[in-house]
């Protein structure tokens, strides 16, 4: 199935303002953390937080509504938030966790709990996985490349940065600018290339802004659990939702750049295989 | 092939493989009494195992006998530990010969210059139907790859390799510890005679040498790194960080374990074993 397998897909946004202003897209992450957190689901999360460099994240470990607030919004470069599992557990004494993690991150965390060879007591702990969708990940060089070198602009400078409607988008505090998608190609971590999975088909939840309009995401919940927070999250006021048949561009979208994600790899995956190169998928 | 029979037969689980897991199915089914259940389990042989422990830590067995709560009933009733010196205090010398296991857990790597051990390893090869590497030691030589001898009690004993060297090995079971999880899962897996779950076990049982240096020759050189920070999470002596979001290992503290290359998600991906513990 070319999303994976879910129980239901609507489309949401987080109905706090605070969110809405800080988040990427409607705040799901943020909202579902926030929630989970107030009702007591888990004790804490790791999340991409801000690091001394602009834009550069780095894995935290949140135990408050604040905190997890304080790392929203999309960072596209690496913030290696499994990493830091095993620390929220051991150090910081979470016994019930959650994370947010792109598809690849997903992919380490279930490996871990499917087979957790050196990994003890940490793979029950895990109460909520919200994936986000992901098409690929760049260095910090290249995100530097393209908005310095390319949009001229320094990184301090950057209040949101976005990929959306084949573009690039950089806002500023009075500009916004942006570089056709084409531009960074090229850019992107050699490892996205072979990755088949867009929408986090591993996540409890998984969430995008792909489908929905403007300020909106595309919810998808997947895992009984993640289905039950989401819907708890929604019956509590947390979120309002409209049903994904209703928005545009919707799911015909989701699926299609899902679908060409998955072509493409392939290729990629058919290529490197016949070169004798090493793919696990 | 083989192999799986071997299991398959180990386990007698040809024929009935859930007759223990679903007592109340059993009692209820037709003609089928609790007590002649009880029968079936008493006829059927109980497999035999044994723990071999040679130069290892004894963290290995500490680590399964941490699973006692929920495998008591498994190790005491189900299977007969046969030898082993902690577990069973049975212990071979020329009088008292190796008894026929079923299945040889083995801790350790083998020192070569280790007479009685090597001796040991060779009579288990020969008694044991199945034989595991069991913790990183005796998978991939773990921490004793350091070794240069010049130590007391034994100066001589200087060269440790990871048992695959020397026997056939049908699987391993690398970590260091390997999780007290990680055991159960492979206890219940065999129980069920649930040969997909074994598979990487099977596997890895090739997996004779590991360093974490094997995430930039396997997995950075290859393309195929994503940043994902599994790694530096599985390390279990925290000899790895994250620097540009590829791993940075600081050679000083890595054991040679293995566990990260065998934790990251871009060496094997067991996606349908995935799939089916979510429900999806
Ligand atoms: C590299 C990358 C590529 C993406 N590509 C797409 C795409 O092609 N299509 C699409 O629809 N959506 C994509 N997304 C997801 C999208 O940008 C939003 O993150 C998502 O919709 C969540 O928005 P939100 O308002 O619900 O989250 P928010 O409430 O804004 O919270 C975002 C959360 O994501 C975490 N986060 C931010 N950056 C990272 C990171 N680099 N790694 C791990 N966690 C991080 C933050 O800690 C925060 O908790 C991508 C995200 C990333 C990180
Ligand atoms: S495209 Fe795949 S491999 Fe690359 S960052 Fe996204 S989820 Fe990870
Ligand atoms: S880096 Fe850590 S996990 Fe990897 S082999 Fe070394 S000690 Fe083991
Ligand atoms: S686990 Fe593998 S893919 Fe993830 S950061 Fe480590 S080496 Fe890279």
């Amino acid at each position: 199935m070319v999303l994976g397998t879910y129980k239901e897909i609507v489309s949401a946004r987080a109905t706090d303002k605070q969110i809405q202003k800080v988040s990427q897209d409607g705040g799901i992450v943020t909202g579902l953390l926030a929630f989970a957190l107030e009702e007591k689901i888990i004790e804490g999360a790791v999340v991409a937080g801000p690091s001394d460099v602009f834009w550069k994240p780095e894995p935290m470990v949140a135990m408050s509504a604040d905190e997890i607030i304080a790392a929203a919004g999309t960072k596209y470069t690496f913030s290696p938030n499994v990493m830091m599992l095993k620390k929220a557990v051991r150090q910081y004494g979470i016994e019930k966790l959650g994370t947010v993690a792109i598809p690849c991150q997903t992919m380490g965390i279930r490996k871990m709990q499917s087979y957790p060879f050196g990994v003890r007591f940490l793979a029950d702990k895990l109460e909520l996985l919200i994936g986000i969708y992901c098409m690929e990940n760049f260095p910090y060089a290249s995100l530097e490349t393209f908005i310095s070198e390319k949009m001229g602009v320094s990184m301090e400078m950057v209040e949101k940065m976005d990929i959306g409607k084949g573009k690039f988008w950089v806002y500023t505090q009075d500009e916004v600018l942006s570089i056709p998608l084409k531009e960074t190609h090229g850019y992107e971590q050699s490892g996205c290339n072979v990755c088949l999975d867009y929408v986090a088909e591993l996540g409890d939840v998984s969430t995008g802004s792909v489908g929905s309009p403007d300020g909106w995401s595309t919810v998808i919940t997947r895992t009984d659990g993640g289905d039950s927070i989401f819907k708890q999250a929604v019956d509590a006021g947390v979120f309002e939702t409209k049903a994904i048949a209703d928005v545009k561009p919707g799911l015909d979208l989701l699926q299609k750049l899902s679908a060409q994600k998955k072509e493409k790899n392939q290729k990629t995956i058919d290529e490197r295989k016949a070169m004798g190169l090493p793919v696990p998928f | 092939m083989s192999l799986i029979n071997r299991i398959k037969k180990f386990f007698g689980m040809e024929a009935k493989p859930d007759i223990e897991a679903e007592p109340d199915a059993a009692k209820s089914a037709e003609g089928a009494s609790e007590q002649e259940v009880e029968k079936v389990a008493e006829e059927k042989a109980k497999p035999r195992i044994g723990y071999i422990h040679l130069s290892g830590c004894t963290g290995d067995v500490m680590s399964l006998s941490e699973n006692y709560d929920i495998l008591a009933e498994l190790l005491t009733n189900m299977v007969d530990i046969v030898y082993g010196q902690t577990l069973a205090d049975v212990w071979w010398d020329d009088e008292n010969p190796m008894p026929e296991m079923d299945l040889a857990l083995v801790e350790g790597s083998v020192c070569l210059q280790d007479e009685h051990s090597l001796h040991e390893l060779m009579e288990v090869r020969k008694r044991a139907a199945m034989v595991c590497a069991f913790g990183s030691c005796s998978a991939t030589g773990c921490f004793t790859r350091y070794s240069r001898g010049g130590q007391q009690a034994r100066p001589d004993h200087e060269s440790f390799v990871p048992i695959a060297d020397l026997i056939d090995v049908d699987c391993a079971i690398p970590g260091c510890p390997p999780s007290p999880e990680i055991i159960a899962k492979t206890v219940v897996a065999l129980i069920n005679g649930d040969m997909d779950y074994l598979q990487p076990m099977i596997d890895l049982a090739g997996m004779t040498e590991a360093c974490g240096c094997d995430l930039q020759l396997k997995v950075v050189n290859k393309a195929l790194c994503t940043g994902c920070g599994t790694c530096v999470m599985a390390c279990q002596t925290r000899a790895l960080d994250m620097t540009n979001g590829r791993p940075e290992l600081n050679s000083d503290r890595c054991i040679k374990c293995g566990i990260c290359y065998v934790q990251c998600p871009r060496s094997w991906w067991p996606e349908e074993r995935i799939k089916k513990d979510l429900g999806l």
